[in-house]
């Protein structure tokens, strides 16, 4: 079956099986920075934004994906430009094996956008489903609220996020 | 604002949180075959049975499976095994636990695959089988591999000091337990992988998510009688390994998938279920203790044994166990020691390498111990840790004497220092309601390296590329633990380039056993410290080389005038200077490669004990630790929540402390899962926590903030003074929490994990609440 859409601000047109799974199409054109970690939605290494809302691709068919805005880790920003909350990960030491750190930084994009001031309880919570098992959680979850904070104080209020993706 | 924090951060770190990093899989070629191993067990409900069969009709008949293999079509040994080669690639007679493998497909997509995996029929005759250590030892109990000596005693083992038993005859006061402890998951979120391809001149050329590529290709060639040299293996960043990826996964697999494909590359992936099915596990141990001491808290004399379920195959348990005896009696002084060791088979999970290797399953016992001396002798815990902890030229259980760095009792005082230690009285008895709160503490160690009996080794290559940059050939995988990162700080020290103004100062090339040069694995917190200082031996040979080389440019007649800077060669006092890319273009390409190599110091003089083991006794190098727990139980539910944890680490000198906190709060977060809720299960060897839904591991909902406090020491043998700090993390929590949680309910929960069902049934043992301590 064919279909299309948005994938990190570009149209994409794909065909798909229809029993295909969308962690399955995303990595096949190219969108390596969406991981599977257990293919059964415990592990959040998939985690990616469709139309700005957390889902995990393991769990989406691929024709799920018909029409939305995608955006995966390699969205929200690169090496050369990252996103504040990619930077805050970088510079807060939540970064060990990086496997789960693409879907972290999701879970932790769409936390921001409808929470952007959140306690560490909140970033505990909305990275509850993300299993990571090298860090202990400590500084991701000291990344999450330091991109909080410089977030809420970019002048303009630059918000995470799919919003920026349209 | 937004305050940059000021040292740069990890050389991996931006890479792998724009998920710009690329894993094993993400290397895999789009043309590439699947290959999947057949493991029956599980669904037949059979741990160990006779192979009668395998019907590979209705799977060859699958649209797009190529070819059906068994164990009649592997060359070689068709045993594998990191120093005991007991384990089959492919099982032909026998299958000894319900993971083993009968046939591997090898198909055109992972869609034809998982068909093909389906399709196939296995006939398998139940045998009986034993599934715990003392069953196994019994005469007349079944044999998980009827030709081996021993029967299922793989290894017999004892440690002794002095004369432990008169010793604990006389002594004063006498406490005993018996613990046991779990079977525990690695987990890593990345799940075992790899791929393949036979290149025409007869090269297999492999990509593969491990912890030792360079001893792979002798683990594969042994097995598949293949040329060790014409097996080449790339190891990229892993994610995750924490032992379970030290030893072949893939490997042997996959490489006789890639023997049977005419030249087209495979891959194998294995789902979160084979994962863990087939997987390693820590081994599961049982401990019975005595421990004697003087009126005053002097510790005199220790017997223990020891025994260690390796499962179906030995992997490195005799290693584990190795190591295990070794810190049987804690950090402490104790003159006199008895230490039995017995690793047996059992029809149960393969055990092998975890992060803390033997040692976590033996601190809650020696820490459990303390605190029931502590108790009978109404002695502060922390006082009589402090009063018995090793100090520099002590000798340690084993008989070693302690010349390396040694500030355990630096760890303590931290902990007797802190808040969280000074005002636990209060603290505790502000408990709410139905609520009880408890605090606890732990002593611990882990030995570094791979002991006496194997070179612990490492060969560093460096290289001034045409771009004038660095390049550090790393040999040794980095599994997330920072080492890479690590090599690039240490080698930008010594050639004083800065990588916060130039990041491409140091580049780093992940092992290539085709470009690096040979080194051992990357496990046994070994990692920075062996590699480390040869690389820092690299880097002095190339300092010497680029100075001597630029003195000509220059016309300098003595090269003490000159300065290694970033990106060029100085002459201070003319202000003369050549950048570093004239000077690469300088040198030809062999020119500009420097190698250094290191090899750990051992133990001289061993103590005459330990003779069954072959490799790995004594160590000489310790990192220490001391862990505070403070926990609140629920007196409805039995749960456990970890208010606050706090580790304080020796590990020598901190290089970079986000690095050092990273490794603290990891193997923490790790051991505080062990100790409260990854409960393990299995049934006749049948694994009853099947997937991630099951075999839990803690989320960022399970844990406090974890608190690292670095003791600042010095290793006078590491580079730049640093040890080994990946392991003893590990060690603390499950020792610490028993202890958190007697404090808080007055019962010692000797049986791990402390699940909620344990500690409802201690609670209910024992109301109205009593207090031991005061």
């Amino acid at each position: 079956m064919k279909l299309s859409f948005t994938l990190n601000g570009v149209l994409v047109r794909a065909d798909a099986d229809p029993d295909e799974r969308a962690v399955d199409l995303l990595r096949d054109l190219g969108a390596l920075d969406v991981k599977e970690g257990c293919g059964t939605g415990e592990c959040g290494a998939c985690s990616v934004l469709v139309d700005g809302v957390h889902k995990l691709s393991c769990l989406l068919l691929a024709a799920q994906l018909a029409g939305r805005e995608l955006t995966t880790a390699a969205g929200l920003g690169t090496v050369a430009a990252p996103h504040p909350i990619q930077r805050a990960f970088a510079e807060h030491g939540a970064v060990q094996c990086g496997f789960c750190t693409p879907g972290m930084t999701i879970a932790a994009a769409a936390l921001l956008a409808r929470n952007p001031e959140p306690s560490r309880l909140d970033a505990r919570r909305a990275i509850s489903g993300n299993l990571c098992r090298c860090t202990g959680y400590v500084k991701i979850v000291d990344a999450v609220c330091a991109a909080a904070s410089e977030l809420s104080e970019a002048p303009g209020g630059e918000t995470p996020g799919a919003e920026d993706q349209a | 604002m937004h305050l940059r924090s000021s040292p740069p951060p990890r050389a991996d770190a931006l890479a792998k949180a724009t998920g710009a990093e690329r894993y094993v899989l993400d290397f895999a070629p789009a043309e590439c075959l699947s290959a999947g191993a057949y493991r029956p067990g599980a669904a037949l409900n059979i741990a160990h049975g006779r192979v009668l069969g395998v019907d590979a009709s209705a799977a060859l008949a699958v649209p797009g499976v190529l070819r059906v293999l068994t164990a009649a079509d592997v060359p070689g040994t068709n045993l594998q095994g990191i120093v005991h080669k007991d384990q089959p690639v492919l099982c032909g007679e026998v299958i000894r636990h319900a993971g083993d493998p009968v046939a591997l497909v090898l198909a055109e997509s992972a869609e034809s695959l998982r068909r093909g995996l389906a399709a196939l029929r296995a006939d398998i005759e139940p045998l009986p089988g034993v599934f715990d250590p003392e069953a196994a030892l019994k005469k007349d109990a079944p044999l998980v591999h009827p030709q081996h000596k021993g029967g299922n005693l793989l290894l017999g083992a004892r440690i002794e000091k002095g004369d432990a038993r008169a010793a604990l005859k006389n002594a004063p006061v006498v406490v005993r337990g018996e613990f046991s402890t779990p079977m525990q998951e690695h987990a890593f979120l990345e799940t075992q992988c790899g791929f393949a391809r036979l290149l025409p001149d007869g090269v297999l050329d492999m990509t593969v998510s491990t912890q030792a590529p360079f001893r792979d290709r002798f683990e594969i060639g042994h097995a598949l009688a293949l040329n060790p040299f014409k097996i080449r293996i790339r190891a990229p960043y892993l994610g995750g390994g924490f032992g379970g990826k030290d030893g072949a996964t893939v490997q042997c697999l996959l490489a006789l998938a890639a023997l049977n494909a005419a030249g087209r590359p495979v891959r194998m992936s294995w789902e979160r279920e084979e994962s863990i099915l087939a997987g390693y596990k820590r081994h599961a141990v049982h401990l019975r203790y005595t421990l004697g001491a003087e009126r005053d808290g002097t510790l005199l004399a220790l017997s223990c044994r020891l025994t260690y379920d390796t499962g179906a195959y030995a992997h490195l348990g005799c290693e584990v166990m190795e190591l295990g005896m070794e810190h049987a009696a804690g950090p402490y002084r104790v003159p006199h020691t008895h230490i039995e060791g017995r690793c047996v088979y059992t029809n149960n999970p393969i055990a092998g390498a975890f992060r803390g290797f033997g040692v976590a399953q033996v601190s809650p016992a020696f820490e459990g111990l303390m605190d029931a001396l502590a108790a009978k002798l109404c002695l502060d815990p922390l006082e009589l840790r402090r009063k018995n902890a090793l100090l520099p030229g002590d000798e340690n259980c084993s008989g070693v004497t302690l010349t390396s760095s040694v500030h355990l009792a630096e760890c303590l005082d931290e902990l007797a220092a802190h808040p969280l230690w000074t005002t636990r009285q209060a603290w505790r008895a502000a408990a709410p309601r139905f609520t009880r709160r408890g605090v606890g503490l732990a002593a611990v160690f882990n030995g570094m390296g791979y002991g006496r009996g194997l070179a612990d080794m490492a060969i560093a290559k460096l290289e001034l590329t045409e771009a004038g940059e660095f390049l550090v050939y790393n040999s040794v995988a980095d599994m997330g633990q920072g080492n890479a990162a690590a090599f690039a700080l240490l080698a930008a020290q010594e050639l004083n380039q800065s990588l916060a103004e130039n990041p491409g100062a140091v580049r780093l090339l992940q092992p290539d056993t085709e470009r690096c040069h040979p080194s051992g694995s990357s496990s046994a917190g070994r990692t920075t410290y062996t590699f480390g200082n040869a690389l820092l031996k690299a880097c002095a040979a190339m300092r010497e080389k680029l100075l001597a080389r630029a003195a000509m440019a220059l016309f300098v007649d003595e090269t003490q005038a000159l300065e290694l800077a970033p990106g060029a060669v100085l002459h201070p006092a003319s202000g003369r200077s050549l950048p570093l890319t004239a000077l690469a273009r300088f040198l030809k390409r062999d020119d500009r490669v420097c190698v250094g190599e290191f090899l750990m110091p051992v133990a001289q003089d061993p103590p005459d004990t330990g003779r069954a083991f072959q490799i790995g006794f004594p160590h000489l190098f310790f990192s220490y630790g001391a862990h505070l727990a403070r926990i609140e139980v629920d007196e409805l539910t039995g749960r456990v929540r970890v208010c606050d944890f706090l580790a304080a680490t020796d590990g020598g000198r901190v290089l970079d402390r986000s690095c050092f906190d990273q490794q603290a709060q990891g193997g923490a977060a790790q051991g505080i899962g062990y100790a409260l809720l990854e409960e393990f299960k299995t049934r006749g060897g049948l694994i009853q926590t099947a997937d991630l839904s099951t075999c839990l591991i803690p989320t960022a909902l399970d844990l406090p903030d974890i608190q690292s406090l670095a003791v600042d020491g010095h290793e006078p043998t590491g580079p730049r003074g640093l040890k080994g700090v990946g392991e003893v993390g590990l060690n603390g929590p499950a020792p610490a929490l028993a202890s958190a949680l007697e404090d808080a309910t007055g019962e010692r929960l000797r049986d791990f994990p402390l699940t909620p069902e344990r500690v409802l049934a201690a609670l209910n043992k024992r109301r109205p609440p009593s207090r031991r301590r005061a």
